[in-house]
């Protein structure tokens, strides 16, 4: 297995990342800017490019769109942007979104069809925002009904009508955000037949009530994931509308919650968070379990060197400690502090080969499954 | 180390480590507000339940997790009034430089001589485990250096009596 591929960009959080389709560029949401990199032509590096400037608080989400190239943001300053490239000389020209919230936007992601995206938010609601013609701006409506706490994430079914959203209050729930004009109707599937918008398809409470941290759909729709504040994940098996699920599957790790995750397959999951490591689980409806760390699959080869005499007195001079006492301010992790995403890393193939992770210590990591 | 010490600090070690997970978290209750949840107390759904780790009566931990803000109160021992005064003029000279010490609180917690007020913006900022080795090694440290206090103003307390009353003899 491939070493991960470590750029570390900068010493500030990352809050979120993106990958264009043709992986040359990544976005990254600094504080309250959003950077634009691309990848380097002599090296693996990356090389700042351009900075997105708008928003004027923390930047809570960023996700560019694989075929337009569109790129949306959206930060606690209550606002969300759709930037799109211009084409002289790379600039990009932002486009405000009526997002009509009144609390922090937390979270943004497309559809898979790229005509509307959906950004959660703190006050209790979901935009779901698709782009008006007649009046040449982009516009919202709001999911609201059973939502009682913040929107901590969202995700999309395949099928780009289904919206599933995780929430402080405990739930993952599944939405229809079916917007007229712009979807065709859906195929129905176990989540719901008919669906006009604001149907509740599903709603789920983690058993101790913890916050949800993510949601994710499997490649195929049929399955629902969630993590939970409780270091738990819950993998959700639909029977059919109105019914209740064919199965529910809990697995409590005994490590640290984890913040984001994603499906490589339809019986793997991959997970990461505040244990700064990326961790794998399998199963299907009959059970899954906790797999083991891409970390150590990877190994990490020339870390561990023999240590002399020479380096021993040395450090025992210089930093006071003996070498018995190995350098404790560096965790053995590649992520040195809490990773907040993991994402796809694009490409051309169905299968997933890659994920890519970015953090709190201003890391983006490429892992090779 | 002494053998009671040593599961305790561990304890809060392990509690502190877990309590650390904080994430930015804007506030849901006023618009264009990030505040430390434990401090607001606006929104009950994001106060985990607090957490006290005691190794006696005396020696206690309290330890108030929230999504993005935790909140750790240290009681020190205090055998007697002297002990009393020696801590209570201690954590005062800490607090006052409280912009110094970044993590430590102005006021303690009632019941408790001194808090510190760790927001997921210390934990971005510095390493946490760093932040949790910190407060352990305080707790280690605090005993000592009141017990070094009053054994040293014990023996002032000895020698001015002693010359104050040697024209007596």
């Amino acid at each position: 297995m491939a070493p991960p591929e470590v750029h570390h960009l900068f010493h500030a959080p990352i809050a979120d990342h993106s990958f264009s389709s043709d992986r040359e560029t990544l976005a990254v949401a600094r504080e309250n800017i959003v950077e634009i990199w691309s990848k380097s032509n002599d090296a693996k590096g990356f090389r700042h490019l351009d900075e997105l400037r708008g928003h004027d608080k923390t930047v809570t989400g960023v996700d560019i769109a694989p075929r337009s190239g569109r790129i949306v943001t959206c930060s606690q300053d209550r606002n969300a942007y759709v930037w799109e490239p211009t084409g002289e000389n790379g600039a990009w020209k932002p486009t405000l979104v009526l997002l009509r919230i009144n609390r922090a936007a937390t979270c943004v992601r497309w559809s898979p069809s790229e005509t509307k995206f959906a950004v959660g938010s703190g006050a209790r609601t979901i935009a779901v925002c698709y782009f008006e013609e007649e009046n040449d701006w982009w516009v919202s409506k709001h999911l609201k009904k059973p939502l009682r706490s913040t929107v901590t994430s969202v995700a999309w079914h395949p099928n780009g009508v289904l919206l599933a959203a995780g929430s402080t209050d405990g739930h993952a729930r599944v939405f229809s955000a079916f917007i007229k004009g712009s979807d065709a109707r859906p195929e129905p599937s176990a989540w719901g037949e008919r669906l006009p918008f604001n149907t509740v398809c599903g709603e789920y409470l983690n058993p101790t009530a913890g916050w949800v941290h993510d949601v994710a759909f499997s490649p195929s729709g049929n399955a629902l994931a969630f993590c939970a504040h409780d270091s738990s994940v819950t993998v959700v098996y639909p029977s059919a509308p109105e019914q209740p699920p064919r199965a529910v599957v809990s697995v409590a790790a005994h490590l640290l919650p984890f913040t984001s995750l994603l499906w490589s397959s339809e019986t793997e999951l991959l997970a990461a968070g505040y244990d700064c490591g990326v961790y794998r689980f399998a199963g299907d409806e009959s059970g899954w379990r906790l797999t083991g760390g891409l970390e150590a699959e990877a190994g990490r080869g020339g870390e561990r060197k023999e240590e002399s005499a020479l380096n021993m007195f040395r450090s025992m001079d210089l930093k006071g400690r003996g070498a018995g006492s190995a350098d404790d301010t560096k965790l053995s992790t590649v992520h040195q502090n809490t990773i907040n995403s993991l994402r796809v890393f694009p490409s051309s193939q169905e299968a997933v080969s890659q994920v890519t992770t970015a953090g709190v210590d201003g890391r983006v990591v490429v892992w090779t499954l | 180390m002494s053998q009671s010490l040593r599961p305790y600090l561990a304890c809060v070690r392990q509690t502190l480590t877990a309590a650390l997970s904080l994430s930015d978290f804007a506030s849901q209750t006023s618009e264009r507000h990030n505040v430390p949840e434990i401090e607001a107390a606006s929104s009950p759904e994001v106060l985990l339940n607090p957490l006290t780790v005691s190794r006696n009566q005396e020696e206690r931990v309290l330890v108030e997790p929230s999504i993005n803000s935790v909140r750790v109160s240290i009681r020190i021992k205090q055998a007697d009034e002297i002990e009393h005064i020696l801590v209570h003029k201690f954590t005062r000279f800490l607090t006052q430089r409280a912009e110094a010490f970044f993590i430590l609180r102005r006021k303690p917690v009632p019941g408790y001589d001194i808090s510190f007020l760790i927001t997921n913006f210390h934990t971005e900022d510095m390493l946490k485990h760093k932040l949790v080795d910190f407060i352990i090694q305080f707790m280690e440290e605090v005993d000592k250096e009141i017990s070094e206090m009053k054994l040293f103003l014990n023996a002032r307390a000895r020698f001015v009596a002693e010359s104050f009353l040697t024209p007596f003899d």
